[in-house]
């Protein structure tokens, strides 16, 4: 897409928080918040899997809430506080949800796997899923190919008291 | 997507005093972005509404509750009082879309959202609701999903929304405001059938903008069921959906609701069928007239008349959870 479009729009400028850092960023009014991410702030972790709301690779935390970014407009994120996968881990340390998918081999391929791991601690946060019926009910929004669904349910189960308890051990894979 | 300018207004009148015939409001951006990436939909301005405050929930003085435009599909599910008195509005919520677009998704714009009709999505056939006057290839073609209730010649396009079907069953009235000032729309009234001019989904002019959805006094907090039939387990719009929600005195019905989903242009509802459950005791064979009484004049397509008896079936069975159902159950 050319700098100038067609009806004369320009560039607009937006200020988000973006894993941490503030950030200053001029958009179009067109580009997805996915497109942002990964044509402009090289954050390639965020995937795009369908474009349409309807696969959840794209799925980042907005305000701490999952979101699909393919369906966000960047210029309507002005003043937002994102969290990509690229966002999830302290310094070295991964998240317990990314350490719960290392140790349930959570994935196949991994094209899916930021989407499932930002959905993953945006439904913890929302303290819904008190069962694994529940998990799987809501993790919908996110599909996977390889069909590791049964190891994904796994590591949610095992990642979510851990969440809320960051200090206990947890077994398996290191950082 | 084809470009377009962007506009942030900070009050409703700012809002709607930007809008038009080549303008879109935008709040969760959930479909509207969907069909701009499609071509389907290209609006030359774009108006955001997000920023205005229209996010409040709370009790009005009849006893009812007022939902600003802006509360997401999340939040209105699992408030504390939707969850309480109008339990029905959060099943049918939590049963539709998946659980990112239910955060990104505003309560207006699930109102205004558009038909998954392929034919309308794809610009490469044509239709009359995206393209008036230039046919409807579903009536021939394949039209497994389409309506069964009052669709016309020109469109057999459904409403895909689950929100509304609850919203009608409750009788909610749409508060909405233009530049000549605000009016409220029974939910009845706010969709429409497609009839000649299907490209018309509701009766919202395109200066008017969605501010509030009003649920009248609570009725069933007790008794409701909102019932989802689709080709998979989660995350797919409805064949058919139903609404039921049932007020007992003892065993007699004293109030009773009944809407469909996924068979028309509109979510489905006829108060005299409704009326046929009032004063009656629960029984399947009740169950079974209003349900035949509600489908009663369906005209299936060629690949949907699964449809009439599945809905047959889904309205005796909500209809009975609903009866069997209290408070916190039914699901």
């Amino acid at each position: 897409m050319s700098a100038l479009s067609s009806n004369g729009a320009a560039e607009h400028p937006i200020c988000l928080t973006l894993n941490g850092q503030p950030r200053t960023l001029a958009v179009h009014p067109w580009t997805t918040l996915l497109d942002l991410l990964r044509d402009q702030l090289d954050l390639v972790g965020t995937k795009k899997g369908c474009d349409h709301g309807q696969c959840g690779a794209c799925t980042v935390l907005r305000d701490g809430k999952r979101v699909n970014a393919c369906l966000t407009l960047a210029i309507m994120c002005d003043g937002a506080d994102l969290v990509t996968i690229e966002g999830l881990a302290s310094g070295d340390l991964l998240h317990p949800m990314q350490r719960a998918f290392i140790t349930h081999d959570a994935f196949q391929c991994g094209y899916c796997t930021p989407g499932q791991i930002c959905s993953a601690v945006g439904l913890v946060r929302e303290g819904r899923a008190d069962c694994r019926e529940a998990i799987r009910e809501q993790m919908s929004g996110n599909l996977c190919r390889c069909g590791a669904y049964g190891n994904i349910v796994a590591a949610i189960e095992e990642a979510q008291p851990l969440m809320a308890h960051p200090d206990q051990p947890q077994r398996g894979a290191k950082p | 997507m084809m470009p377009f300018s962007y506009h942030k207004p900070a009050s409703v009148s700012e809002a709607v005093s930007l809008a038009g015939d080549s303008a879109r409001f935008i709040a969760g951006g959930t479909n509207l972005v969907d069909l701009m990436k499609e071509n389907v939909v290209r609006p030359e301005r774009l108006i955001d509404i997000s920023g205005l405050a229209l996010d409040g929930l709370h009790p009005t003085a009849s006893g009812g509750v007022m939902i600003g435009a802006l509360v997401s599909n999340a939040d209105l599910a699992w408030h504390p009082m939707i969850e309480q008195q109008y339990p029905l509005l959060s099943q049918a919520i939590l049963s539709g879309a998946s659980p990112q677009l239910r955060n990104m998704a505003s309560t207006g714009g699930n109102l205004l959202q558009r038909t998954r009709c392929y034919y309308f999505y794809d610009t490469g056939t044509p239709c009359n609701k995206r393209e008036p006057g230039s046919g409807c290839p579903a009536r021939s073609g394949r039209n497994r999903i389409h309506a069964i209730l009052g669709a016309s010649e020109a469109c057999v396009a459904t409403h895909p929304s689950d929100m509304c079907v609850a919203l009608a069953a409750l009788e909610a009235v749409v508060h909405v405001e233009g530049p000549a000032g605000k009016r409220q729309i029974p939910f009845a009234d706010f969709h429409r059938l497609p009839e000649n001019n299907p490209e018309r989904d509701n009766q919202l002019a395109a200066d008017e903008l969605v501010t509030a959805v009003e649920l009248p006094p609570p009725l069933f907090e007790q008794h409701y069921r909102y019932l989802k039939i689709r080709d998979r387990a989660s995350y797919a719009f409805a064949l058919v959906s139903v609404a039921a929600a049932l007020r007992l005195d003892g065993d007699v019905i004293q109030h009773a609701r009944l809407a469909l989903g996924g068979v028309a242009h509109k979510p489905w509802r006829d108060p005299g069928v409704e009326s046929l459950l009032v004063g009656q005791v629960p029984s399947e064979a009740l169950f079974d007239k209003a349900a035949q009484a509600l489908l009663q004049g369906a005209q299936p397509l060629s690949h949907n008349g699964f449809k009439v008896t599945l809905a047959q079936r889904a309205i005796v069975r909500a209809l009975t959870d609903a009866a069997h159902s209290a408070a916190g159950g039914g699901a």
